[in-house]
């Protein structure tokens, strides 16, 4: 019980590393690994939130009983445990649904691609729990590396699209770097609760400003916040369809809670230039969610309209981090993890439609009668559509509710009307993929696969179908996610 | 006194268990369509049962859940929702069994989706009308939006594709306004529960704001209810079958933006707020512009279910116009209207769907002698047109009457000339059809034979026909719908009624 | 001001915060040819460039005046005598994620080479076109 936060980023870590080795014994024993790595770091995170949440103290875990400052120390608070529950639940159902995809590839390649997938898990993982700045660092690049390799996968341009996210991850990260360098500088410490208290006597010393501004450009261009997004549509559009579900769910929000951590926890809003980055990455946010919705509407290929609304959706995270009030953070977690579940189902989907059909590209004019072919699908996707433009009572019209009550809060009054631009920007390319399914004529595609009882595979379906219905779960109970968990792990400064 | 019990909330969830059912019995027709048979009379049951409580005053309360961190789920049936939830359940029944009858008889693809789009917007309808707050509203209000375009885009054609397109530009954007509005609404109240005579006041907040915060929060309701200049989705919708185009378009949908004004315009507003910043005589114009207008574009409308729909639009005017006057008895007569069209227009666009099914017409001047092939039909479009005109002993004629007087109570002499001028106008676009049918000479010779429509189709014509001439003499018959009216003008005005019919 | 009063104070720049300008012009120098550069082998090398501009930093903030290696010597257990090490360890992590970048970078650009037969960014989108 006690040696639970640990067991979180290192069992997927060690599933990484034996996963080769046993698919060389099995081929498919290697998977099994990292499924039941996944399983059991969901079981942890599950158990550290009811924890945490009864108890209301975050529970430390110092690694190899060194304590901080000189030690690693783990943190689980409310909002990482909620953070860590919901990367594990998808990766490990990502990680079931890839299966069908890999079902005949050679040992080597099932081993490799599972091993990547659990190194990119627990890197997410690690990047969540940790309360050590430089441990985030390590984890940050375990979960870029893994995710590079992921997206080198997939096929047509996926290898230029990993090497141009590996230059500008790479620059991200050493814009951390150098942000961690500075504030170390000044305190000669780098655990996160040290920092914030050493800190605290120097927050308009240039270093800070430094630091944050160069946090902003890391973490920035990590979640593809607009302008920094440059990376990201190519690198979700090629990425390999079984892996896309997870880089395109996920690694967007490991970077997002590590932003809310530095600029709420670690510098604090009392600092100036904290307040003045939270300004940019608002007004940042606001552009990138009408440019990501304005772009997205001029797709044609399915999986990078999916790719830029993530555009816009980042957006989101980043106007509920610039509003900083309590309902401003209670929409940016809410959304992180409402939307960790829509664009992996939306990529899930999109995947399904690949195995099906083994077109590289689904193109959305090629859509037409999926509702007859795959009905179950067809479901979840409009859910999750529904979700992304922000109908009640699917998840995303809450994150929207939230944000509109925060932004009131704040006066903002831009920020509603961008808010309100954006659901029907959203409305108009999620209901032109939804018109051409259920109206336009069928299109003339022949299923690969040979005619089964289910539209695909039972490991591809039940997925699908259960993250239909979390959307809908998450949002009917999100009074719970944000009474129960959120309010409790608001930073000091916000809590009420 | 509130009574804690569970039916508001099964009368919302049995058409939602109903649409689920449906979709799984998608390869057995009878066995779909028992699901909808059982769902209507068990969802008229239930809401039905609570009219007793409520007639004495008494209201029926059900908290489900937490919706956010400070809202509540709850429904409530106070007098206003109870007219509204027992007209679409009730209506839902006859409609249910036309739909039956025109479906399989115009051999309609995609019958599953329909049945089960065409529940979940009965149980949005359901859950309108019992939504004890702005927010709970608001998702019903959304569903409805999402449930009836599939049922706007049924044909599948390009035409239906563009209509679909229409629908969901001019609902969702102003969804999204109405969205915003009731943020607003909620950080300026605390509040955001419905409470008779209005939670907010003028003094909420400064005049422009408020001005803006009723702009946003009526447009919502104004798109459906078809106000000009914002009905151009409902005439499009007309591509639509025809019972859908009966429920939707002239029960569910156009009805819950009407409510929607009534709701915003009388518990959350309130008269006094409304006077004082001065948005009644703006809505009021509107709504007599868009009678007259309605009125005169319908006369030009050959298309008979077009004619209809803009007949819609000018009688769903009547019942903002009654709400914007403020007084007791033109809202009375306004909430009246909502069951009173409803019925009556339910069975025209009924006998409009008979007529394609049977006669394959759809246009007004093809209908020469039609009368002698399907008398009854006519007989019953005759009665509800001449309802729509206002006449007496027909149920239109006690809410038109009501706000009638409503408009002398409110001294608006101007309004009045409306009214008598729509009432002309009404029957000059109406009763020529009637006329066609049964007078004009048949030179074709289509029509000589008897053949009435199916029966499945003709039962419910016959069945809402009756009831508009019943409740025209017993505006109490059956639910007590005609006390709802009262009671809740009374609770948003305050005021005594002098005068109508209690 | 003369010329040995320049000369002074150039000196006295360059003893306190001349490494750290060499650092700055190091990482700008890699994040412009990043920008630049057309291929992508010389933009991988400019990254290389920029990473170790990073690693240097950090060693620096480890410098202090007459401070040994820190490696136990001897009897002296001032901590004053030695360098700072934790910045040392750090960048040992830092090199070998810096190496492994590398290496996954090279990977690709010889699949990419593979497939596209160029790794000229102009002549690369050209073909990526077809």
């Amino acid at each position: 019980m006690r040696h639970l936060p640990v067991l979180i980023p290192i069992l997927p870590l060690l599933s990484a590393l034996l996963c080769l080795i046993f698919s060389r014994i099995e081929r498919r024993l290697g998977k099994y690994a990292v499924l039941a790595a996944l399983a059991a770091s969901f079981f942890s995170s599950v158990l550290l939130l009811v924890k945490v949440t009864q108890s209301g103290e975050n529970i430390h875990y110092y690694m190899g009983g060194w304590m901080p400052p000189l030690g690693i120390e783990f943190v689980v608070d409310p909002i990482n445990a909620v953070i860590l529950a919901v990367i594990s639940v998808v990766a490990f159902f990502v990680c079931m649904y890839s299966q069908a995809f890999l079902k005949e590839s050679e040992w080597l390649e099932q081993g490799g691609f599972y091993a990547l997938f659990a190194l990119l898990s627990a890197g997410l993982l690690g990047m969540t729990i940790t309360g050590d700045m430089f441990n985030l660092y390590v984890f940050l690049e375990i979960a870029s590396i893994s995710g590079y390799g992921l997206i080198a996968l997939g096929r047509g341009k996926s290898v230029v699209a990993s090497f141009r996210y590996l230059l500008l991850g790479t620059i991200a990260a050493s814009f951390y770097l150098l942000s961690v360098a500075y504030l170390y500088a000044i305190t000669g410490t780098l655990n996160m609760a040290d920092m914030s208290r050493l800190l605290m006597h120097q927050l308009d010393t240039p270093n800070v400003l430094l630091a944050v501004s160069m946090l902003i450009v890391a973490f920035g261009l990590k979640m593809a916040l607009f302008p920094l997004h440059g990376w990201q549509p190519d690198a979700y559009t090629y990425a390999h369809p079984a892996a896309a579900p997870i880089v395109a769910g996920l690694m967007s929000k490991a970077p997002a809670l590590a932003l809310l951590r530095y600029l709420f926890s670690i510098i604090t809003v009392e600092s100036i230039y904290v307040e003045i980055g939270l300004k940019a990455i608002g007004f940042l946010g606001a552009c990138g969610i009408i440019l990501g919705s304005v772009m997205a509407n001029a797709q044609k290929d399915f999986r990078r309209m999916l790719a830029y609304s993530s555009v816009a959706q980042i957006g989101y995270i980043a106007v509920g981090l610039s509003l900083g009030s309590v309902y401003g953070l209670i929409a940016a977690v809410y959304h992180m993890v409402i939307h960790a579940f829509m664009k992996s189902l939306l990529f899930m989907v999109s995947g399904a439609l690949q195995y099906r059909y083994g077109e590289v590209s689904i193109s959305i004019d090629m859509l037409g009668g999926l509702n007859k072919h795959m009905p179950l699908t067809t479901a979840s996707f409009v859910v999750a559509a529904l979700s992304m433009i922000g109908i009640p009572p699917t998840g995303g019209f809450f994150s929207k509710w939230y944000l509109l009550l925060a932004s009131l809060e704040k006066g903002q009054f831009l920020f509603i009307a961008v808010i309100v631009a954006s659901s029907l920007l959203n409305a108009v390319y999620f209901f032109r993929v939804i018109e051409n399914i259920f109206i336009s004529k069928d299109a003339e595609l022949t299923s690969l696969q040979k005619e089964e009882r289910l539209e695909i595979p039972f490991s591809m379906l039940m997925p699908i179908v259960l993250f239909g219905i979390a959307i809908l779960a998450v949002g009917l109970f999100n009074s719970y996610f944000v009474e129960e968990i959120i309010r409790l792990g608001l930073p000091e400064v916000l809590a009420v | 006194m509130t009574i804690y019990s569970i039916r508001p909330f099964f009368a919302v969830v049995v058409p939602l268990f109903a649409a689920f059912f449906i979709m799984l019995s998608g390869k057995k027709p009878n066995l779909r369509e028992f699901w909808t048979v059982l769902a209507s009379f068990l969802t008229a049951f239930i809401v039905f049962s609570m009219v007793p409580e409520v007639s004495k005053g008494n209201v029926y309360q059900y908290t489900v859940f937490r919706f956010t961190d400070t809202v509540e789920f709850t429904l409530r049936t106070d007098a206003a929702g109870m007219l509204f939830g027992c007209v679409s359940s009730f209506l839902w029944i006859p409609v249910a069994f036309y739909a039956i009858g025109y479906m399989r008889q115009h051999h309609e693809k995609e019958q599953t989706g329909f049945f089960a789009a065409f529940a979940v917007c009965i149980c949005s309808a359901v859950g309108i009308a019992f939504s004890a707050n702005l927010m709970v509203f608001f998702v019903f209000f959304e569903l409805l939006t999402v449930a009836t375009y599939p049922l706007v885009f049924h044909a599948r054609t390009e035409e239906a594709r563009f209509s679909g397109r229409k629908y969901l530009i001019y609902t969702l954007s102003t969804g999204q306004l109405f969205l915003a509005g009731i943020a607003v609404t909620y950080y300026l109240a605390g509040t955001c529960d419905f409470t008779a005579g209005g939670f907010l006041s003028a003094e909420t907040a400064p005049n422009w704001i408020m001005q803006i915060l009723f702009l946003l929060l009526i447009l919502a309701g104004a798109v459906k209810a078809g106000m000009m200049p914002l009905a151009g989705w409902l005439p499009s919708a007309m591509v639509a079958p025809t019972p859908v185009s009966a429920l939707l378009h002239a029960v569910a949908v156009v009805k819950a933006g009407a409510f929607c004004m009534i709701r915003i315009c009388g518990y959350v507003f309130g008269p006094a707020a409304l006077t004082a910043l001065g948005l009644d005589q703006i809505l009021i114009w509107f709504a007599a512009a868009t009678i007259i207008i309605s009125s005169l574009i319908a006369m030009k409308q050959d298309n008979l279910k077009k004619r209809l729909a803009y007949s819609t639009i000018g009688q769903l005017s009547y019942i903002i116009l009654g709400t914007a006057m403020l007084s007791p008895l033109s809202i009375t007569g306004a909430l009246y209207h909502i069951a009173a069209h409803a019925i009556m227009k339910v069975t025209l666009f009924m006998c409009a769907g008979a007529v394609i099914v049977t006669a394959h017409k759809e246009n007004v001047s093809e209908m020469s002698g039609i009368g002698r092939r399907m008398p009854i039909t006519f007989a019953c479009f005759t009665v509800a047109s001449l309802g729509i005109a206002g006449m007496p002993f027909i149920v239109g004629f006690i809410s038109k009457w009501d706000i009638l007087l409503g408009a002398l109570e409110a001294n608006r002499p101007l309004v009045l000339a409306v009214l008598a001028i729509s009432a002309l106008l009404a029957l000059s676009y109406l009763i020529p059809v009637c006329y066609t049918a049964f007078f004009k000479e048949d030179k074709s010779g289509e029509f000589t034979a008897y053949g009435e429509a199916d029966k499945r189709m003709l039962l419910p014509i016959c069945i809402t026909a009756v009831l508009s001439v019943v409740l025209g003499i017993f505006p109490n018959f059956g639910g007590h719908l005609y006390t709802f009216a009262v009671s809740a003008a009374k609770e948003i005005t305050g005021g005594l009624i002098g005068g109508g019919f209690l | 001001m003369n010329n040995t009063e320049i000369i002074a104070v150039l000196n006295e720049f360059l003893a306190e915060k001349g490494i750290y300008a060499l650092v700055l012009i190091l990482f700008f120098l890699g994040l412009f040819g990043m920008i630049m550069c057309k291929n992508y082998m010389k933009k991988l090398m400019a990254m290389n460039i920029m990473q170790v501009s990073v690693i240097f930093f950090f060693l620096c903030l480890a410098q202090k005046e007459g401070g040994m290696i820190p490696v136990l010597a001897g009897s002296v257990t001032d901590s004053g005598a030695y360098i700072n090490p934790l910045p040392h360890a750090l960048m040992l992590t830092a090199i070998v994620v810096s190496l492994g970048t590398t290496g996954v970078a090279l990977a690709l650009l010889i699949r990419i080479k593979n497939q596209y037969g160029t790794v000229e960014e102009d002549e690369l989108l050209r073909r990526m076109e077809e």
